[in-house]
């Protein structure tokens, strides 16, 4: 067996993700400093850039604090969970085609596994063990009460979010990722490229949405909303296990981005590239290229939304989940399976 | 003999599996419980992948490990089940009855096993693969098995709307 090849993919993909979230994190500070009319982190290094390396200095020294009460396996195994899975998760998402390398032709994506889909949402439904379980394990009111209504919001959004995955499947007649980036490739009527935010518009909103709140990002974050339950889930956790949790939510926020470009976005296709006559090295960077770019984009826009939206209230954050998402992935793939019955 | 990697691979997910069942049934915290429970359904999900059907692997994960044994934490934390003197039970005619039971079965299942000299059906890995996929399940299950696949979800259709009306009740 061939391990040299995974093992580089494995390294460089973590790497490449933490530089990622490294940036993100200064970016949505100076993003929010933005909006809110401040000036955000400048001091630490060129524009405040290492700031973010500060921080983690600071959270690697910090004193590990578990409160008396608590289960303590638990409690130390919950952060793991989080990081795991969000970490994971990114091993079946192309971010390009073939590249020759080296004299090899390599894929690039980690495992190209049949039922890439179903492996992601495999996942994600696993993250909400590493949320709950700290809030259990804590031992405190407030950790447990965020515990709670991140497991029930998960599991509302999580179906909205299957359902509108459907759609594209059926489009797309695969479960591979690879494969719905390849029916993307396409163009509809000959110049608009066939992106599944064209064909399913309806499937996209409720994803997005719905990614929001599998994120627990603003205006989803209940699970941890301050002035209501302290800090939520990780009211109790200090020092490096909270940093990890700080990084599976923004590894999760990256993810999160990586798979709505893939299903909606086109994934790395390039259009029109083909009438361009590059040689095939030139394609693949610019498809990798491409799918950052795109990325970068929906991350932008998750932090937007952020500093933008009013948090939502608990009922109101239900009611959406089961009575408007719901409903519309529903009636989606229903309309999506006619037309598609009605022109095969 | 030479072990493969398959058969070592199978050996460790039969005895973590096992290992898993038994921590399920001797933690006295359901919450620990719980986690044992889900570890098993992992290992069963590995057993899935060794015989190639992978999609049966991951609806395990999706299904039993993802949704249901969330409800089952979510339920364990909302009534604080934490205080294991409340849980205990003394020795009991019930008791009695299901150590009794569950020894006649594992003599069974040890007799068809090890004496009876039942032919079990051996492995095809060629079929297997063709089995296992999305399409073939998908084909199989609106094709051959359509009349229980909707009897089944009429059956799910009344539990839904039993739960909505005893949770409607409450409220008036």
């Amino acid at each position: 067996m061939n391990l040299i090849e995974p093992l580089v993919k494995v390294v460089l993909i973590l790497a490449v993700m933490l530089t990622l979230v490294i940036l993100l994190v200064y970016s949505e500070r100076r993003i929010s400093a933005f909006i809110q009319n401040r000036i955000g982190p400048n001091r630490v290094g060129p524009k405040g850039i290492l700031q973010a390396v500060a921080d983690v200095v600071k959270l690697l020294m910090k004193e590990d604090i578990v409160p008396k009460n608590a289960n303590k396996p638990i409690h130390d195994l919950a952060p793991m969970i989080s990081i795991g899975v969000a970490m994971s998760t990114f091993a079946v998402i192309p971010i390009g085609g073939t590249m020759v390398l080296l004299g090899q032709s390599v894929r690039l994506m980690l495992a190209d596994v049949n039922i890439g889909i179903l492996y992601i949402l495999a996942l994600t439904s696993m993250g909400v063990y590493g949320i709950t379980l700290a809030g259990w394990s804590s031992n405190s009111k407030y950790s447990l009460l965020g515990g709670l209504r991140s497991s029930a919001q998960l599991i509302s959004y999580e179906l909205s979010m299957g359902l509108s995955i459907v759609g594209v499947l059926l489009i797309a007649g695969t479960l591979q990722l690879d494969g719905i980036v390849q029916a993307q490739s396409a163009y509809i009527g000959g110049w608009l490229p066939a992106w599944n935010v064209f064909l399913q518009p309806v499937a996209f909103v409720t994803f997005v949405v719905s990614a929001f709140a599998e994120t627990n990002r603003l205006p989803f974050d209940l699970p941890e909303a301050e002035p209501e339950l302290v800090g939520g889930y990780h009211t109790e956790y200090s020092g490096l296990k909270f940093g990890l949790f700080m990084l599976s939510e923004y590894v999760n926020l990256v993810v999160a981005s990586a798979i709505i470009v893939t299903l909606f976005l086109g994934g790395y296709s390039v259009p029109f590239a083909e009438y361009m006559n590059l040689s095939a090295q030139t394609v693949s960077l610019i498809q990798v290229l491409t799918f950052c770019v795109k990325t970068a984009g929906v991350i932008l826009f998750f932090v937007v939304i952020r500093w933008t939206l009013p948090r939502f209230r608990y009922d109101q954050l239900m009611d959406l989940g089961w009575k408007v998402m719901l409903p519309i992935a529903l009636a989606n793939l229903v309309v999506t399976g006619f037309i598609l019955a009605a022109f095969s | 003999m030479i072990m493969t990697f398959e058969t070592v691979l199978f050996y460790f997910l039969a005895a973590a599996s096992i290992a898993s069942a038994v921590m399920v049934i001797t933690r006295r915290s359901p919450v620990m419980s719980v986690l044992f429970l889900i570890v098993n359904f992992f290992s069963l999900a590995g057993l899935y992948l060794t015989l190639h059907a992978q999609f049966i692997a991951v609806i395990q994960i999706i299904v039993y490990a993802g949704a249901i044994m969330v409800l089952f934490l979510f339920v364990i934390m909302l009534l604080n089940l934490g205080d294991e003197q409340r849980l205990a039970e003394r020795i009991s005619y019930k008791k009695m009855i299901a150590v009794g039971l569950s020894f006649a079965v594992l003599m069974e299942v040890l007799y068809v096993v090890a004496y009876s000299g039942t032919e079990f059906p051996t492995k095809n890995l060629e079929r297997a693969v063709e089995i296992g996929t999305v399409e073939y399940i998908g084909r199989e299950l609106f094709t051959t098995f359509l009349f229980p696949f909707e009897i089944t979800s009429i059956l799910l259709l009344a539990a839904i709307i039993g739960a909505v009306v005893m949770a409607k009740k409450k409220i008036d």
